[in-house]
């Protein structure tokens, strides 16, 4: 599968990841080669197989619906690049 | 003072019990090889000071006359454990300055057996790599070179920095994690020992995560018993993590018995691929040779998935990442840049954050987990995984264990590769394994025509680490790989 140049945009813009003209044009040629590479796999009879969801057999643990960590606010926002009392600051996003 | 850091982790804790040298004596000595092989540029962050408390507080233990089981240790730590206090930055821009406040289960594990921190090491960037090329802090430089070469080579990746740092006799042993082969191709292309362990031996907790089904944490070592006593330190019941497994830590170095004789040793036939270096395929000969002569039988199985595991590794990983990337946006942690409104911030953040090879893997991950490309791609990959686990689950009904090279070629220079697409066939032997969950472990054991390292891969069962790495020292103990190399990075 080749990409053109509106797709990468389109996927940079999901992934929240801003790409210049430049970017787009080096990325839709390493995705393209990329995606045309991965496509090998449609060699592949996969018809009727589960698709994997675990590597290991284990039953899923269950804990109890209850608190047992937090309450220390200042903590948590150690590393915020910027803070606002006990919350975490972003630009403003509703006027 | 040089020969305490010859010593391996097994020979250091024996005689730092019998007092013949202090802990603080023992990490010095590490100290002063790390201080002088900035050549190498394999730290991500110094912890001098945090070493030295660590190494005071393991000789009062020693003096008390309790030593725990890594009393006095330095271990090299990859930059992907979170470690309370000392910045983690899983060599990127963009968690620059982040000092997590909690310590990762395996590395927490670790102190609680007395072992000390000796530096945070580089990878690459969110071990996504496998040359230690993508590091933000610079490339890492492998400590060997070909013969008659004065170029530097590369260590492999995403491990580098702990494989350089064991090969160079910086630490006494290093811990990685191991995604696609992050611990077993550094191990290689560094003649050093790396074992990645069955999914859900180690906790996952406070590791940056990459790709959640894919990810464990695993020892990088100079022999295949001191792997085994890293092991049953850092594996533990996490109830931090769901996919830790409920099954008691064994006594893995009490498993190397030398004594192979009646195993099975399954040879796949599709690991002879094209492009294999003559030396390696020849190595491999000399491996399943050994064995035999240990007493094992050889038997050729077939793993007819083998050549699919890559291409499907290359959606499932980078579908993975791409969920576990979205949280480095400049809100809670690391690296904000600011922008007119909040996706703004967002995109100016992660478009300066991230180096190009995680931008590569976010976006290929972005792409195949979006609205009509989910089952072509990622579905797909998912169900070619289970017959690629099945595969395994065949073969080990005839075979007990299995042997193949750990890597298709040595050690490579900088920029020799760069194309994407051929950086990740270095991965072709290894990628198979985290695929199917399995342990496995990549051993010295020769050296190429030109003088570089080169390695076999023995793979086991689901939680048979034991009979896996019984198997390991044998062929260690046949190959006798004693070459080292020449200490060229050290200065003053």
């Amino acid at each position: 599968m080749a990409v053109d140049h509106d797709t990468v945009r389109h996927i940079a813009r999901l992934a929240r990841i801003a790409v210049t003209d430049d970017e787009v044009e080096r990325l839709r040629g390493e995705l393209s080669a990329i995606l045309d590479w991965v496509e090998q796999l449609d060699e592949v009879d996969t018809a009727g197989v589960e698709p994997m969801t675990s590597v290991v057999e284990q039953v899923i643990k269950m804990r109890d619906d209850k608190v047992n960590d937090g309450g220390y606010p200042d903590r948590i926002l150690k590393n915020a690049p910027q803070r606002e009392g006990d919350y975490f600051a972003v630009p403003k996003v509703v006027e | 003072m040089a020969e305490l850091t010859d010593l391996t982790v097994a020979e250091a804790r024996e005689r730092l019990k019998r007092r013949e040298f202090s802990a603080v004596e023992y990490v010095d000595a590490h100290l002063a090889a790390l201080d002088a092989a900035g050549a190498l540029n394999l730290v991500a962050t110094a912890a001098h000071d945090r070493a030295r408390a660590m190494a005071e507080a393991s000789d009062r233990h020693l003096a008390a006359g309790e030593p725990r089981p890594l009393e006095g240790i330095p271990i090299g730590v990859k930059d992907l454990f979170c470690t309370e206090g000392v910045e983690t930055t899983a060599s990127s821009r963009i968690l620059r300055g982040f000092v997590p406040p909690y310590e990762s289960t395996v590395t927490r594990n670790l102190w609680e057996d007395g072992a000390v921190l000796l530096a945070k090491l580089a990878c690459d960037e969110f071990a996504m790599g496998s040359s230690n090329e993508t590091a933000a802090t610079g490339p890492v430089v492998n400590p060997w070179k070909r013969r008659d070469d004065p170029r530097p080579l590369v260590p492999g990746g995403s491990s580098g920095g702990s494989a350089a740092a064991v090969a160079a006799r910086i630490a006494p042993a290093a811990i990685g994690t191991d995604t696609g082969g992050s611990i077993r191709q550094p191990a290689a292309l560094t003649g050093t020992v790396g074992l990645k362990p069955t999914y859900g031996r180690c906790s996952r907790w406070g590791i940056v995560a990459f790709a959640s089904s894919l990810d464990q944490a695993g020892p990088i070592t100079r022999s295949v018993r001191d792997a085994a006593i890293l092991l049953s330190a850092m594996a533990s019941v996490d109830p931090k993590d769901t996919t830790s497994v409920d099954r008691p830590v064994p006594d893995y170095a009490a498993a190397l018995t030398g004594d192979i004789r009646g195993l099975r040793v399954g040879i796949p036939k599709e690991y002879a691929i094209d492009g294999l270096a003559g030396d390696i395929d020849g190595l491999w000969e000399s491996g399943a040779g050994w064995l035999a002569a240990a007493g094992a039988e050889l038997r050729e199985v077939s793993l007819p998935l083998t050549r699919h595991a890559l291409p499907a590794y290359y959606i499932i990983a980078p579908a993975e990442a791409s969920s576990n990337l979205a949280r480095y946006d400049g809100v809670r942690y690391g690296l904000r840049v600011a922008g007119d409104d909040v996706t703004a911030m967002y995109e100016a953040t992660r478009a300066q954050g991230f180096g190009d090879e995680v931008k590569r893997r976010a976006l290929i991950g972005t792409y195949v987990l979006s609205a009509g490309y989910y089952d072509a791609y990622y579905l797909k990959a998912q169900k070619v995984r289970t017959l690629i686990k099945r595969d395994f689950d065949c073969a080990f009904e005839e075979v007990d264990v299995l042997l193949t090279p750990a890597t298709p070629r040595a050690a490579f220079a900088p920029d020799e590769i760069t194309d994407p697409l051929t950086m990740y066939l270095n991965d072709v032997f290894t990628v198979t394994v985290n695929m199917a969950g399995l342990p496995a472990i990549a051993v010295p054991a020769g050296l190429s025509a030109d003088g570089l390292p080169l390695g076999l891969q023995l793979i086991g069962r689901p939680f048979d680490e034991e009979t896996m790495l019984r198997a390991a020292e044998v062929l260690e103990q046949a190959a006798g790989f004693t070459a080292r190399p020449d200490p060229w990075w050290v200065q003053g």
